[in-house]
């Protein structure tokens, strides 16, 4: 099969691309929309917003959700903010900045085409969050609130407390929950995606797991649209929630879906750091916090006082003083590599030496406790209930932890993979972030994708086909339930010694240890070589007690781990293609003499997009060349 | 890095599905750290478990961080176990003291009929929002955010009430089994936002008869939700829904005896 990477970029000036592509796009008369079926597989912002949207247009919507709402998908988790380009601080911000700020951000390794029209749709996400009735931060006068990001220098983002991905989340599941009374929307909680059926080179349907009955279960749609989030739990350890996995993403990459950048993954800098063995998830601390906190450790090795004990010029405060223009905020990735710098040098803290301060003391000094707490309160009480210790009288204890994967499926500018028919959405695809994610990104870039890209994107995918009908007993639909089943039974039936999660926590400290913050030949070579030995020995030694005929949390445990393992191989593999570093991918062989990443753009200014070949065959690595025509490629300083 | 030394006697309610009967099980799990959270004692115990080939406990959980309204466990028969603003998940050991003994059990109410051990249906939930619990303002009407302003005392109490994560330990701590904090709570924020004022009416009368009709009790003031709220919902908001209500249900109803025409 040939691998067509063909961006589908407009032609014309950037700022008309998008409005042209629109005016381009074939258009369905209202009464042929609702000839249309179309799955969503995924109910986050991105698969939220695009189902409620498409069956407010008339399309008959399937949605699948793997939680036992929708309303539970991991977004809600998200917490500091949404970016847009309203410029209402008047502080010199504009889409052209906010498009820059981003490419930049994400080190030069987006395309951007994409980053520009995010960065103009943008400004409707509020209205329409407003509309809905989102409750963000007001001033009195009752205009809407701002705060700072990592990685911009003006005020753009906008907040509910800290559980802005809650409050979107919630207005987009009202809009879906409106449609689903309307009769528009169909709703399948509890089911994960198990396969993607392919019928004569289009994405037609999926077979999925009922996780109540066991049952699996087959649709059939017009056209798929994958919208299930990040792989960060390759890991184990990750701020992503339980449920968060790559199955979905998997199979339809081992359908012909091109895998992109797939070791792009993004270390975030302010977590609870890792206290135990038996710990199932870490917590993120907002990026927000890093407004009026301070990061520092003390100057000199071994210093066990207590930090208020501490001095001032005992203190160093590390980002403000290598990141003068940025200082605490400088964007996740240095911020991460600055951290680990810390404590590789032995000047961590608390118990285990793997931690930095994040401190208040100065603006609760400056601005009191009542503010602070209006502004962060819900954080700090989450801090303290997991932590113990209260972080209005003590710096918090932060550390870097795996947040979010900027790789992700390819999809070219109508957000459609290299499947026609198979559209992926927000953190599932590869698009917008380059190499890193800025703060405030990911929740505009999932509404983006699904209240106002795909909506005009699909419907020229259904305007342009001739889609025959297809139903759920035709032969492709059988192969897939049967290859489902296969492998089901086949982790039935190991009846090993070892669990699910202790072959995922092997994973992820291989993941951890070797394609984690810091990289490096040697390491990945070996990463790939004991992925392969763990896989082998989950194959021969795992428990999944149980059947397949009810509510088995160890299976749907397995299955998952499982595709983590053959993952967490391809990312190693394209970390050690990547002969340079950038963003979150940093390879100690191509660093500056200052520790920062050194970016290769004659060779690698591309994203590199994995085609999956068979299992006893290598994948192919294919190129996207990046071309810049708006943003002049520099060295990324934040200094 | 090393696990802690607690003891805990753990009283479970196992059952296999909502057909078959339940009952406890007597578990003990040793090396509790008090860093461990609740749900990570449970993780513990379930390895335990599988390693024997043994049917783990089925739970509902997700995000871990207090966020996703997934986790929902009666612990020494408190909703979340009963710590103020904290939900099971972020419930830590350090709460507790070695060799305790910890019943634990599923949401027990009419309205969430049990699917298997600690897990329930909520779904009664869901359908009540789909009663009216937004506001209609397809993709593409909105008017620019700054155009409606919203004084921030008005936004504070709307985002006080927008709070609520769906989990039901309303619900469950409720003698009558009445799900009005979570209802209200969803009323109550779109009643005070400007853009929520168009359906104000029609959304308390379908969703308070949604709510009744899924079998949910009524509201008899015995504050119970309030108490054990992980996110601190005031039962205000269900005083305001009732004051919504009975507005509306008067206006409709004088305007069903004056009616006819049409």
């Amino acid at each position: 099969m040939s691998f067509n990477l063909d961006s589908k970029i407009p032609a014309g000036p950037i700022e008309q691309k998008w409005d042209k592509h629109k005016f381009d796009s074939k258009l369905i008369n209202p009464s042929n929309k609702r000839k249309f079926t179309v799955i969503v597989v995924g109910t986050g912002l991105a698969g939220g917003s695009a189902a409620a949207t498409l069956a407010e247009l008339g399309y008959n919507v399937l949605s699948f959700c793997i939680q036992d709402s929708p309303r539970r998908a991991h977004s809600i988790a998200a917490q500091g903010g949404i970016n847009a380009a309203k410029n209402y601080p008047n502080d010199g911000d504009s889409i052209k900045r906010l498009f820059y700020d981003t490419v930049k951000g994400g080190d030069y390794r987006s395309r951007e085409a994409n980053v520009y029209r995010l960065a103009q749709v943008s400004n409707n996400i509020i209205d329409q969050s407003v509309a809905q009735g989102v409750p963000f931060a007001r001033e009195y006068g009752g205009y809407l609130d701002n705060r700072s990001f990592g990685g911009a220098q003006v005020s753009r983002t906008f907040y509910a407390r800290g559980q802005t991905g809650q409050q979107l989340l919630l207005g987009a599941y009202s809009g879906m929950m409106k449609m689903v009374a309307k009769g528009k929307i169909k709703m399948f909680n509890r089911r994960e995606m198990m396969d993607l059926v392919v019928v004569n080179g289009k994405a037609r349907g999926i077979v999925c797991r009922n996780l109540l009955t066991g049952e699996l279960e087959s649709y059939a749609a017009d056209a798929v649209i994958l919208a299930t989030g990040g792989y960060g739990n390759v890991f184990f350890l990750s701020t992503n929630a339980m449920a968060s996995n790559v199955t979905a993403a998997w199979r339809c990459h081992k359908k012909g879906a091109g895998f992109a950048n797939p070791c792009f993954t993004q270390i975030h800098p302010t977590c609870i750091p890792v206290h135990g063995d038996y710990q199932s998830k870490l917590t993120l601390m907002s990026e927000s916090l890093r407004n009026d906190g301070r990061v520092w450790v003390p100057k000199k090795k071994g210093d066990t006082r207590k930090p208020a004990e501490i001095p001032d010029e005992e203190r160093d405060y590390y980002l403000e003083r290598v990141y003068p223009s940025f200082g605490n905020l400088a964007p996740r990735d240095v911020s991460s590599r600055q951290a680990k710098f810390r404590c590789d040098e032995g000047l961590g803290v608390g118990s285990t030496g793997r931690a930095v301060y994040l401190d208040f003391r100065d603006a609760i000094k400056r601005d009191g406790q009542a503010k602070i707490a209006d502004k962060y309160g819900n954080l700090f009480e989450m801090y303290q209930k997991i932590v113990g210790a209260n972080p209005y009288e003590e710096p918090m204890m932060i550390y870097p932890a795996v947040h979010y994967t900027m790789g992700g499926l390819w999809v070219d500018y109508n957000l459609q993979s290299t499947v026609p028919g198979l559209h992926v959405l927000g953190e599932a695809n590869f698009s917008d972030h380059g190499a890193n994610r800025l703060g405030a990104s990911a929740l505009m870039q999932g509404l983006a994708d699904g209240y106002f890209v795909i909506p005009y994107t699909l419907g020229h995918y259904l305007g342009s086909n001739t889609l025959e009908k297809v139903t759920t007993d035709m032969p492709e639909f059988k192969a897939s339930l049967k290859m489902v089943e296969e492998q089901t039974t086949k982790l039935l039936s190991v009846k090993g010694k070892k669990t699910a999660d202790d072959f995922h926590k092997q994973l992820g400290h291989i993941m951890w240890e070797y394609v984690g913050m810091s990289r490096n030949e040697a390491g990945l070579k070996k990463a790939i070589a004991e992925i392969r030995k763990v896989r082998e020995e989950f194959w021969k030694d795992v428990q999944v007690p149980g059947d397949a005929g009810n509510f088995n949390t160890e299976l749907h445990k397995a299955a998952r781990v499982a595709d983590f393992l053959e993952l967490g191989e391809l990312m190693a593999l394209d970390a050690l293609e990547r002969n340079e570093s950038c963003g979150g991918h940093f390879r100690e062989e191509f660093q500056t003499p200052d520790n920062e990443a050194k970016r290769d753009d004659e060779n690698y200014a591309h994203s590199a997009v994995w085609e999956y070949t068979g299992p006893n065959s290598s994948p192919v690595r294919h190129k996207e060349e990046l071309t810049f025509e708006n943003v002049k490629l520099a060295t990324r300083s934040y200094k | 890095m090393s696990n802690g030394n607690m003891t805990l006697n753990l009283k479970i309610w196992r059952q296999v599905n909502a057909k078959t009967e339940g009952k406890f099980v007597d578990y003990k799990v040793d090396h509790v750290s008090e860093d461990m959270s609740f749900l990570e004692m449970i993780d513990v115990l379930n390895e335990q478990l599988v390693r024997k080939g043994d049917d783990a406990i089925a739970f509902d959980h997700d995000c871990r961080e207090g966020i996703c309204g997934m986790c929902s466990m009666m612990i020494n028969g408190k909703a979340h176990g009963g710590f103020k603003g904290t939900t099971t998940c972020q419930v830590h050991m350090r709460l507790f003291k070695d060799g305790d003994t910890v019943v634990v059990e599923p949401w027990r109410s009419r309205a969430f009929p049990l699917i298997k051990d600690l897990t329930v249906d909520r779904s009664a939930f869901d359908t009540i929002q789909q009663a009216g619990g937004y506001i209609t303002a397809n993709t593409g009407n909105a008017q620019d955010a700054n155009a409606i302003l919203i004084p921030k005392p008005i936004a504070d109490e709307a985002m006080d009430a927008a709070a609520c994560i769906g989990c039901g330990a309303c619900v469950a701590s409720c003698p009558n089994g009445s799900g009005m904090l979570f209802m209200s709570a969803k009323v109550s924020q779109l009643a005070l936002l400007p853009q929520g004022k168009a359906e104000a009416e029609k959304r308390v009368l379908e969703m308070v008869q949604t709510h009744d009709e899924l079998g949910f009790g009524n509201c008899s003031n015995h504050a119970e939700c309030e108490a054990t709220c992980p996110k601190d919902i005031s039962i205000e908001h269900i005083a305001r829904t009732n004051r919504e209500y009975i507005a509306a249900a008067i206006k409709h109803h004088e305007k069903d005896r004056s009616g006819g025409g049409a």
